[in-house]
């Protein structure tokens, strides 16, 4: 079956963009709902359940009231950043999600259609260069808003921003070197063909998680909106719809991270242990299978995203950027350089990559992660505390037989 | 190829619009009652004073000017990790490109101890 062309493309993709956007906001709304309730969950309280079966409708109830709730427009504020702001933190947001393949491809009667809004050839820098715009949203509604704490909030969002960025670029090009391709597509599908890339290179996946965590200002890096130290950060002074939009955009940003994170390191829409899923005669079927495997997998690492959230505290500033300057930069590029190494003399010539060296290299990553978590813990919990206590008793215990 | 831009384009005039529906219906649907204690900038309830045209720590400018030269850096990696099985270089094949990126990183390493040592990642 061939792919679709022509017209016919042109009609199909107006479909496939409707629907991926309204499925980004249907699931953004209800993931407001999962946090608060799962806020709840971990606090040992109830969390919203008033507003249909068991608080079902509540985020519909939220988005009502921030369409017709009273709007502030601050007369000491720089009018038309402030409006612009929200804006420009809003539309890169839900852009980057364009490039994340979502299920194998649809057969029709016009020819096959990817499961992609738009298949890029330059996939993943399109991620990068789009998700970077959203600094300027940051920036500009924390000095617009013309507040302190609001111009504190933007200028942490900014230097975290760009901190983080580096660190995520530089753990996925150790994905890029091993896959040989930047279109996700094909980073998918040769993680189908050997094994999911969260093995041979672990400690780029936990580098870009963290980084990740980083980039959507989330606890434990959610240093440019702390309500404890900056009231609401950079959005302090709005309220309703344009406060509504910030929140959006910070969802779907997680949602984008979420969705990267299982294309690079967890086989994209790849179901484990079988290869039906991924060989020629495209069904129905197969696409739905692929699609429910892809969002189980997503919706694990937003389920991660509130679990971190009410378990980790948060950094404080300098300690923030030690860690994305000091720690994750230098690791993602002495990774980058140890894969490259490792690809080369591995990968003999004409001989592709499969299994065999993925799990080669998965060992390695157990030894290289044992020392970098090591070195990351400083003695502090891993040899911390609980050794000393142990070595404590033995001495004592020592004592009293002598 | 460049076909493969259109749904991009089309996707962003969505968002563009929808986000400019959003901030305007808004604004036409909510009301507006301003009063002189809604007006003020909300510094936790006490009567606010100064600016909040602050000035701010120079390290801000410093972070984003090392941001540059270390963005740049990664993205001259990405198109070497991707050619990187496909390279020939001073006819040692994939070795080549290998020192040749290793060459580019060492350069690079320099300037970041130089950086770290000169203090500019200090944040206390």
């Amino acid at each position: 079956m061939k792919w679709v062309t022509g017209s016919a493309f042109v009609y199909l993709s107006a479909v496939k963009i409707l629907a991926v956007f309204g499925l980004l906001m249907l699931i953004i709304a209800f993931w407001t709902l999962v946090e608060r309730r799962g806020a709840a969950f971990i606090q040992n309280r109830l969390g919203p359940n008033r507003v249909g079966p068991g608080g079902l409708f509540q985020p519909v109830a939220d988005g009502l009231k921030n369409f017709f709730k009273e709007e502030t427009l601050p007369p000491f504020a720089d009018r038309a950043l402030f409006v612009l702001a929200p804006m420009m933190a809003f539309i890169p947001a839900f852009l980057t999600f364009s490039v994340v393949p979502f299920a194998s491809p649809l057969p029709t009667p016009w020819g096959l259609v990817r499961m992609q809004v738009a298949d890029l050839p330059i996939g993943f820098l399109f991620i990068l260069a789009i998700s970077s715009l959203g600094v300027y949203g940051f920036v500009l509604a924390g000095w617009s808003a013309n507040n302190k704490y609001a111009l504190l909030g933007g200028l942490r969002g900014s230097a975290q921003l760009v901190s983080y960025e580096i660190a995520m670029g530089l753990s996925a090009v150790a994905v890029l070197v091993f896959a040989g391709d930047i279109s996700l597509n094909v980073i998918v599908a040769r993680q189908q063909a050997s094994v999911w890339f969260v093995l041979p290179l672990f400690l780029a996946f936990f580098l870009f998680l963290v980084a990740a965590f980083a980039e959507t200002n989330r606890l434990p890096f959610d240093l440019p909106e702390a309500e404890s130290e900056l009231v609401a950060g950079y959005h302090t002074e709005y309220s309703a719809m344009k406060f509504a939009m910030f929140y959006l955009a910070e969802y779907s940003n997680m949602v984008t991270a979420s969705g990267l994170l299982v294309c690079l390191f967890f086989g994209g829409w790849d179901i484990p242990f079988t290869s039906w899923d991924n060989t020629a005669p495209w069904t129905v079927w197969k696409t739905l299978a692929t699609f429910v495997a892809f969002w189980a997998k997503t919706l694990f690492f937003l389920l991660l995203y509130v679990w971190v959230r009410w378990t980790v505290p948060r950094f404080r500033f300098d300690q923030l950027m030690d860690l994305g300057w000091k720690v994750l930069l230098p690791t993602a590029l002495g990774y980058v350089i140890f894969i490259a190494l490792a690809t080369w003399a591995l990968e003999v010539p004409g001989h592709e990559f499969g299994v065999r060296e993925g799990l080669i290299l998965a060992a390695a990553n157990v030894v290289l992660g044992y020392f970098f978590f090591r070195v990351l813990d400083r003695n502090r919990v891993l040899g911390g505390p609980a050794n000393r206590g142990r070595k404590l008793w033995r001495a004592s215990a020592a004592r009293r037989r002598s | 190829m460049l076909e493969s831009y259109v749904p991009l384009l089309m996707l962003m005039v969505l968002v563009i619009v929808s986000a400019a529906a959003m901030v305007g219906l808004s604004h036409l649907f909510s009301a507006s009652r301003p009063t002189a204690v809604k007006s003020q900038p909300y510094e936790s309830g006490i009567p606010p004073f100064g600016t909040a045209r602050e000035r701010f720590e120079v390290k801000f400018y410093l972070v984003a000017v090392l941001f540059i030269v270390f963005d740049i850096e990664v993205v001259f990696m990405m198109p070497w990790a991707v050619t990187f099985r496909q390279l020939d270089i001073l006819g040692l094949g994939v070795l080549g490109g290998l020192l040749e990126m290793a060459a580019f990183v060492v350069v690079l390493v320099v300037g970041y101890v130089y950086v770290w040592k000169r203090g500019a990642l200090e944040w206390t």
